[in-house]
């Protein structure tokens, strides 16, 4: 017997406006603007971008205002909303040698051209809570500028390795393929190594790094070596269809990482440096980072080495990166669930029965 | 699947490069740099330059200002095989002029962000550049000055990179 059940409208009505309510918070403090969020929580946008696979900061500061600052449920706005968008066509791939370099650190080379560029970082801040931000404080200064402006292109520092064979080249693109677009085609497996970036850089931050570091502490043989992360600016370019000719209709930020890794040679190629990956919207250093060494775990079936560990596992590492995905079924367990529950209550009662039924029997039985 | 899959997108295409090898004209080079100029611009910058201007001529939208995405692309290592980044947000218009001189000229453009007075002036001025009268003036009045703002930009954000710039220095240990 199945009986519908209604009631729960007024509830619901209630809940959304409390919820409301409680966005706002104590009224006596000021309201937060949107452009205030895009401009001083920069790296909050920068992550609800990156996961909700979607470059527009304004709209990525007002999904973290609506969601009371839960970045899983900001992502989930971001993606919601883009799918009421047209898609106008692919842009030319960035050119990320190209980038308005604002940070450039390698952990491989001390000398390199263009230089060690620290850009804005917590790297060296000694992660001490800094109680002058809790008075309202006026700007701080900016350093003073540099009388040499750095290099307005750097070029990529895997270059060096790449000159003496010692690195293996990038893989080289097919101009007649197109890439895999897993907004408009579902995953098969094994998913080509196009197909897992673009999941990669829209995969959750979280699940990435400790995936990451799983390799590191053993589950993989990584051996990396942070070769270059890069961030800054470069220009989107577009081929609208009634011009035919290129136009650069955007500017977006991007991180970059370039992992060198360890590679024992195999007998058809010699020993050398292998490498992973990573590029993600905004500034995620720490995302780039991670989507790099998991770009490399997930290219161990190609490299001939030995399945073992999670992060080497495709279908394991990319079926569970999505958060959106993720998220939505671990929570739909809080919609009613009555009549489930109800039929397994009539069968465990039911088993209960049985056993006591059983046990008295033998007992009777002794 | 891709809205221009007649272009490939190969690493030695550049923008002063047709993928035929042919070199693209002096016209469509220009009318690359004021679009690129109007598209890149913050929408209050190039409401200032818009609100300078007189004696606009009328125009009539072919298509409305249309908010939409485009899909970006990365290479994997930075040169090698194309992947999908993520999306970005793009507004579109095109206009035609209807009065004037200029009577008949089209004008496209294909702006970043939602904003969609900023796509329909873009469209307006990108019709009255390709009009040899208007050209030199909005060149003066708009393109070079939205190009001007953008270099300082920067070389503003690359001078205090710059500040942050390593030198490092050897210390010599031991007894020589």
């Amino acid at each position: 017997m199945y009986v519908a059940v209604k009631g729960g409208a007024e509830a619901i009505a209630n809940s959304l406006q409390l919820l409301a309510q409680t966005r706002r918070g104590d009224p006596q403090a000021a309201d937060l603007g949107v452009a205030q969020i895009r401009e001083q929580l920069g790296l909050a946008v920068d992550r609800v971008m990156a996961e909700g696979a979607l470059y527009d900061r304004e709209l990525a500061a007002l999904a973290l205002k609506q969601a009371c600052g839960d970045v899983q449920e900001a992502v989930f706005l971001l993606r919601a909303y883009r799918t009421t968008l047209p898609r106008f066509g692919y842009a030319r791939a960035v050119d990320t040698q190209a980038m308005a370099v604002r940070r450039r650190i390698s952990a491989t080379y001390k000398d390199l051209p263009g230089g060690q560029v620290l850009g804005p970082s917590f790297d060296y801040t000694q992660r001490l809570l800094d109680f002058q931000l809790l008075a309202d404080g006026e700007a701080p200064a900016a350093p003073e500028d540099a009388e040499d402006p750095v290099a307005p292109t750097m070029p990529g520092v895997l270059q060096h390795l790449d000159r003496d064979g010692l690195i293996e080249p990038s893989p080289a693109d097919d101009a007649t393929e197109t890439p895999a677009d897993v907004t408009r085609a579902p995953v098969t497996y094994p998913a080509g190594r196009d197909t897992w970036l673009q999941m990669l850089a829209r995969g959750d931050e979280g699940y990435l790094l400790a995936l990451a570091y799983s390799t590191q502490r053993g589950y993989g043989n990584a051996h990396p070596f942070a070769g270059e992360i890069r961030l800054g600016e470069v220009a989107v370019g577009f081929v609208p269809e009634e011009l035919g000719f290129e136009v650069e209709i955007a500017e977006v930020t991007l991180t970059e990482c370039q992992m060198i890794n360890q590679f024992q040679g195999s007998e058809a190629a010699p020993p050398q440096f292998t490498r992973g990956y990573g590029l993600t919207f905004g500034h995620n250093e720490r995302k780039a980072m991670s989507m790099a060494l998991v770009d490399r775990a997930l290219r161990s079936r190609e490299l001939g080495e030995q399945l073992v560990a999670p992060a080497q596992d495709q279908e394991f590492v990319l079926a569970h990166s999505d958060n959106v995905e993720a998220s939505g079924f671990v929570q739909h367990l809080k919609l009613p669930h009555y009549v489930d529950f109800q039929s397994e209550l009539v069968m465990l009662r039911e088993l209960r029965r049985r056993f006591h039924e059983s046990r008295y029997t033998r007992e009777a039985a002794e | 699947m891709s809205a221009n899959p007649g272009i490939p997108d190969t690493p030695a295409a550049s923008a002063d490069t047709e993928p035929g090898g042919a070199s693209v004209s002096d016209a469509v080079a220009r009318r690359q740099r004021w679009m690129g100029a109007l598209a890149k611009a913050d929408p209050g910058e190039l409401a200032e330059h818009w609100a300078g201007l007189s004696e606009l001529p009328g125009w009539q939208r072919l298509r409305a200002p249309e908010a939409g995405m485009v899909m970006t692309r990365g290479r994997i290592g930075g040169d090698g095989q194309r992947f999908n980044l993520g999306e970005v947000t793009v507004t579109r218009c095109t206009v035609r002029i209807t009065d004037g001189a200029e009577q008949g000229l089209t004008g496209h453009a294909y702006v970043m962000g939602r904003d969609n007075t900023h796509a329909e002036r873009a469209a307006v001025l990108d019709a009255l550049l390709q009009e040899a009268s208007w050209a030199a003036r909005l060149e003066r009045t708009v393109i070079r000055p939205l190009l001007a703002a953008a270099t300082a930009r920067r070389t503003a954000a690359a001078r205090k990179a710059g500040a942050t710039k390593v030198n490092f220095t050897t210390v010599t240990r031991g007894e020589d």
